[in-house]
């Protein structure tokens, strides 16, 4: 008799809270990145997709048209008709998107060109200087609003009395919107950094004490009780136990506070002296550089993804017990990262 | 053979009447504990339990379900406060938890972030003793239970038996004159859990430990234990969780496995049955259930 070896099914690609398997995953997400950019090409390049406007390439016998103008197809039709008649040249033009929607090699170009473009005026900031400007402002603002919220959230997640004290007022405060504090930031801390580095710790603070409250409130009771019937005391309590056990999930926690910053990111550096980012990503606006904008705004995005990944990955090395799978190259930072310990 | 075995009744009797001169480690005086409900009255837990457990006693606590069992492990260990009543260790008043009680618990609570051995050191640091001497101690009780080659693992790496394992040599490790256990073997396969039961009677016929066990397994209970506390939930007589009897096991010593088919084990399990679940009746009440299998297989 013949054995038909059983062909093991192939599984799901979608199984409720089922691990998909590392090809699927890489697959994934470059997918979740190419669909996009995809769709951003195909509006930009395939003739007729969308391109509801014509840029004017010769303009014919036309006053009104310019040479690079872009006007709707309908207008670029009537002039003609009236040209035409008129027995003059018509104009001459190709089909093209509106001028807020380049095309991803331009964003490209742009990209490129403005890390290598000296600024127009003196006193302005190359693109580098501009970003690195932003990234001190949400590293400061993020810096003081861990180095307040954190213990404090550990405490009012540690002690009743401390949660009774400060979680009710915290709540209150963090529902007014951070850029409302902007005037004032202004008129107390001056018009440099100060201000926009006090509105991206508004932006945190407040929403961290109650997480992290809340994380430490998490910490399994039993991982206490077991402390304390081996002789830990209140202190011990808190370094030994309530701050190891929640160290993997504020290490997230704080990855998400990094994210909040860069939202209040462009609110702040409009507050009194524009800079940064979002001063060069406004004022490439004006000049209608759409294709600089979509860079300045691509640009932020990368440094947030990255910046994220990187903690992930560090996260995944320092907290080896959490039990997720580790990679190779996880597993060989965790090995070097003991030796450097003992 | 270890020096106090016994295997004739005469011999047993005598055994059990020897613990009883040794010095009491851990007595309970009348332990009583209410809670509030949230309907606003008082639920009784427990009741007046009183009782003496003497140096390196075995005690299990058996009873039924909801009777008080952990809430009195609970008070032992200092997790919770009694109502009324007082604890003594050798004698002196002890309140809120200490390291002369070391406690396991059923549902492990090994720290996660630590290794085995960083686990089991977790008493001696606490205690401030330096690093060589955590080191070499908990690597001691860990070949102790068997498990000195996973002392660089980390808790979700073993299984649970293992996990219970370095969790009994964690609370042995900080020295406790009591080791409070509450229901340790419920949550593991029986297999893994004989094969528990064997671990832990070998520990501490070889060390100085005294142990109250709590569980809901009527052989465990039999097998493990010099005397067996027998609690009772509430009652006609008895508001709540109370104190039926504290009973001697009179079987040969040291109890094995081979325990369990001795004759005088059935008749100290059926007592036990009988106390424990005293209204059999119960279980054979009749639900008014009318036949809906019209299939005529029967056989
Ligand atoms: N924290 C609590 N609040 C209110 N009632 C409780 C609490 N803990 C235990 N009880 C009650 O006390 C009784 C004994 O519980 P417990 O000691 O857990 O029983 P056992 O361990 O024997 O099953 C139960 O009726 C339970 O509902
Ligand atoms: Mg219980």
């Amino acid at each position: 008799m013949a054995l038909t070896a059983a062909r093991r099914p192939r599984s799901p690609w979608f199984a409720v809270r089922r691990d998909l398997s590392g090809g699927r995953t890489t697959f994934l997400t470059v997918l979740s990145f190419l669909v996009p950019l995809g769709l951003w090409c195909a509006i930009s390049y395939v003739p007729g997709l969308w391109q509801p406007q014509m840029r004017v390439t010769s303009a014919g016998g036309s006053e009104t048209f310019d040479l690079g103008m872009r006007v709707p197809k309908a207008q670029f039709a009537e002039e003609n008709a009236d040209l035409v008649a008129a027995g003059k040249a018509p104009a001459v033009g190709e089909p093209c998107n509106p001028v807020f929607l380049p095309a991803p090699h331009e964003v490209g170009k742009a990209m490129y060109k403005a890390f290598v473009t000296p600024p127009k005026s003196k006193g302005d900031k190359w693109l580098h200087e501009a970003l690195l400007h932003s990234i001190s402002i949400i590293a400061w603002g993020f810096g003081i609003a861990a180095l307040i919220g954190v213990p404090l959230g550990i405490a009012c997640g540690v002690w009743a009395a401390s949660s009774r004290l400060v979680e009710p007022v915290v709540d209150f405060l963090r529902y007014m919107p951070p850029p409302t504090f902007g005037a004032l930031a202004l008129a107390i801390l001056g018009i440099n950094d100060e201000p926009k580095v006090a509105i991206i710790v508004i932006g945190i603070l407040f929403n961290m004490i109650l997480v992290v409250a809340n994380t430490t409130r998490q910490v399994d009771r039993g991982l206490l009780e077991a402390a304390s019937t081996l002789g830990a005391r209140d202190r011990q309590l808190v370094t030994r136990v309530v701050v190891p056990a929640i160290l993997p999930t504020l290490w997230n926690d704080l990855r998400i506070f990094i994210g909040v910053g860069w939202t209040y990111l462009t609110v702040a550096e409009m507050v009194g002296a524009s800079s940064g980012i979002s001063l060069f990503i406004n004022q490439q606006g004006k000049y209608r550089n759409y294709d600089n904008v979509f860079a300045g705004i691509i640009l932020i995005g990368m440094i947030g993804l990255v910046t994220d990944q990187i903690l992930a990955f560090l996260g995944r090395v320092l907290f080896p017990w959490t039990g997720a799978e580790p990679g190779p190259l996880t597993s060989a930072c965790r090995r070097l990262f003991r030796r450097g310990k003992s | 053979m270890i020096p106090d075995s016994a295997t004739t009744t005469q011999d047993i009797e005598q055994r059990l009447l020897k613990i009883r001169d040794r010095p009491v480690v851990l007595e309970a005086k009348h332990l009583t504990r209410h809670f509030r409900t949230s309907q606003g009255g008082t639920a009784v837990a427990l009741q007046d339990v009183s009782f003496q457990i003497h140096r390196r006693e075995f005690v299990t606590v058996i009873g039924p379900s909801g009777c008080g069992k952990s809430t009195l492990v609970r008070l032992l260990a200092g997790l919770d406060e009694p109502t009324m009543g007082e604890i003594l260790v050798d004698g002196k008043t002890v309140n809120g938890p200490g390291p002369d009680r070391g406690m396991v618990f059923q549902s492990y609570t090994l720290f996660p972030w630590l290794t085995v051995q960083k686990n089991v050191e977790f008493g001696l640091r606490m205690q401030g003793k330096g690093d060589n001497e955590c080191r070499s101690q908990a690597l001691q009780w860990l070949e102790m239970v068997g498990l000195e080659s996973k002392a660089d693992f980390y808790p979700h790496q073993l299984s649970g038996g293992m996990k219970q394992r370095v969790a009994i040599a964690r609370a042995l490790a900080a020295r406790p004159r009591v080791l409070l256990m509450d229901e340790p073997f419920g949550a593991l396969d029986p297999e893994t859990r004989a094969q528990m039961q064997s671990y832990l009677l070998q520990i501490w016929q070889n060390i100085n430990i005294t142990i109250v066990f709590i569980t809901h397994d009527l052989d465990e209970a039999v097998l493990l234990a010099d005397r067996i506390l027998v609690l009772g939930a509430a009652d006609g007589v008895h508001p709540g969780g109370h104190l039926k009897q504290f009973m001697d096991v009179p079987l040969p010593y040291p109890h094995d496995v081979d325990v369990l088919r001795d004759p005088k084990f059935m008749a100290v399990r059926t007592h036990l049955d009988d106390l424990v679940h005293p209204r059999r009746e119960l279980v054979r009440d009749r639900l008014p259930i009318t036949r809906m299998v019209p299939l005529g297989d029967d056989v």
